[in-house]
């Protein structure tokens, strides 16, 4: 039977301030446990939330960057349950007037198309402490470093119909905060993760079926994973006859399956109230107009201008606008060797390749970008061959210097010196005085083939460094007599 | 609107307040007093009043994104009922 996926997403964005979002204990990740949850974090009596500046003023950075309205007052409420690593017995929240809401995410997809998703709201929250499981004598620990960090959860409207494109959604707003530089969008440090909700209808239908959402999946893989899983689970229930229960479900990577958690723990009834602990925020309009004005170039409009001003095709300006820091990167070696398309690929291929192979970010890249762009250049003087150029460039990545200082050391210039080229062509064909022979004794067809010997040969002799253009003419006025 | 002494059960419950079956009579009776209060309140005409999120007619102060907390862990583990290796142990909760 043929379903459709309907799928809406909450992802929680840990934002990049030095400080809690109600106290000035610091968010810094890795700190030995309890050593940065201060009296406000560990809820002593007789503390105050005071809301922090900067989280505010990232909140509506997004709101800004994805066309959302700002509210002009906002207020956070109570959201109550009891958990030991949440240790007012309340989440300080956000629910009927959030900081942001109707906002839209533009997202691309493999095919090329493109799809907008309408983003419902976003609002400013305190993130949790942690609770740690093992080995204390049957008892759980508790470190509260985590506790108040601040969060932006993104909520969109049902609008993701493939895990395809919850993924698609999730890369984007990844990179839309990255961007903003209001996140470092750390996935493995959880820094962003999401909940998903997932629903089944048959093609056509206007309603939702009955979902589930499934809690904290916290990689781009496991987010498609778990739709898929899910979908499955879902799909199978709905062909025999049965019911799809609303109910919270975990993911488990290790049996790429989800399961319900225990119904207790999810009685959702979180008696929102407005803490009267935090009076109502007012943002002003010129606070407002303030921060649009601090607003970076988006990963989209960024795209656009690297197809227009580079003529890159869509997909290099795409794959190089994933991160700001990598679109700077592609823009400065540009700068230097003013071949844009050469060094997308260069970019793309030679310099992502030894990324991901030692799993480091761009701004880690052991070559610099000018100095790339430099090595280019030394290609399209003649200085050195593409080949050559591939290993001047893993000598680079290892340290061993700039392009030209590597490419004297190790003789690597190009041989432009016809007349030395000509010797190493003579003395090619001298040693290969039969296959000359028959070379000049076949059909035109296989020549071809047979060329490629000699050049191959004279390649050998002058360890690459021959110009290949060059020994195309000298072989062919040799041997064909041209 | 009133309450009864299942929801009471059910709103004591969430809070983690245990309530004995001889007080149980005693607070919803009580609660059904402020309820019935706040209908009162509720028949009041509100219209072209802008509801409010806090008695105070201010705003929210903000802070400067700054630290101005140090680690005074030993002195919050002091007074916790059981610590090991700088964690808080408390009874097991299970996933």
């Amino acid at each position: 039977m043929e379903w459709e996926t309907v799928i809406g997403l909450e992802v929680h964005v840990q934002l990049a301030t030095r400080t809690k979002i109600f106290s000035g204990a610091s968010t810094r990740f890795g700190a030995p446990p309890n050593t940065q949850a201060c009296a406000v974090d560990l809820a002593m009596p007789g503390t105050l939330p005071v809301l922090n500046a900067e989280a505010l003023r990232m909140a509506v950075c997004f709101g800004l960057a994805i066309e959302a309205s700002i509210a002009p007052v906002s207020v956070f409420d109570r959201k109550n349950y009891f958990y030991p690593d949440l240790p007012k017995g309340y989440q300080i929240s956000q629910l009927d007037h959030p900081i942001v809401s109707g906002g839209r995410v533009r997202i691309e997809l493999p095919d090329g198309s493109s799809k907008t998703i309408r983003v419902t709201r976003a609002h400013l929250e305190e993130d949790a402490g942690k609770s740690l499981h093992e080995d204390f004598h049957g008892l759980t620990g508790i470190d509260l470093n985590r506790a108040g960090t601040p969060l932006l959860e993104i909520v969109s409207e049902p609008e993701l119909r493939s895990a395809q494109e919850a993924v698609a959604y999730l890369k984007q707003i990844h990179s839309i905060v990255r961007y903003l530089g209001i996140s470092d969008g750390n996935m493995a440090e959880g820094s962003l993760r999401c909940d998903v909700n997932i629903s089944l209808r048959r093609p056509g239908a206007t309603g939702f079926g009955t979902r589930t959402e499934i809690k904290n999946v916290n990689s781009f893989r496991f987010v498609e994973k778990a739709i898929a899983v899910e979908r499955e689970r879902q799909a199978e229930i709905l062909e025999q006859g049965g019911q799809v229960v609303q109910e919270t479900r975990l993911y488990d990577p290790v049996r790429n399956e989800t399961r319900a958690m225990r119904s207790k723990e999810v009685a959702h009834d979180y008696r929102y109230f407005p803490e009267p602990d935090l009076l109502p925020v007012s943002v002003d309009r010129q606070f407002i107009e303030a921060v649009r004005a601090t607003l970076p170039e988006l990963p989209d409009a960024k795209a656009a201008r690297l197809r227009t001003d580079y003529g890159l095709p869509a997909y290099d300006a795409s794959v190089l606008c994933a991160s700001r820091e990598l679109a700077d990167y592609f823009e400065g070696v540009v700068a230097t060797c003013g071949d844009a398309k050469t060094s997308a690929n260069w970019v793309m291929v030679e310099l992502l390749g030894l990324l991901n192979r030692e799993n480091l970010e761009i701004g880690a890249s052991r070559v610099a970008a000018d100095a790339l762009g430099t090595l280019i250049r030394r290609i399209a003087d003649g200085t050195i061959s593409g080949k050559i150029a591939k290993a001047v460039f893993e000598a680079m990545w290892a340290g061993e210097g700039d392009p030209d200082a590597i490419i004297a050391a190790r003789g690597l210039r190009q041989l432009a010196d016809s007349g030395a080229i000509e010797a190493i062509v003579d003395a090619v064909l001298a040693a290969n005085a039969a296959q000359v022979e028959s070379y000049r004794a076949a059909e035109a067809q296989k020549r071809v083939k047979m060329f490629g010997f000699f050049v191959g040969q004279v390649m050998r002799e002058s360890k690459g460094k021959a110009n290949p253009q060059q020994v195309n003419e000298l072989l062919r006025r040799k041997l064909d007599g041209e | 609107m009133s309450i009864s002494e299942q929801q009471l059960a059910r709103v004591a419950e969430l809070a983690r307040i245990r309530l004995d079956a001889a007080t149980v009579t005693e607070v919803t009776r009580r609660i059904g007093d402020i309820l019935a209060m706040i209908d009162q309140m509720g028949a009041v005409d509100t219209t072209g009043v802008a509801p409010m999120a806090n008695p105070l007619d201010a705003t929210q102060r903000l802070r400067v994104d700054e630290i101005t907390e140090t680690d005074r862990r030993e002195r919050f583990l002091a007074i916790a009922p059981l610590s090991e290796e700088g964690l808080y142990l408390v009874p097991r909760v299970i996933e």
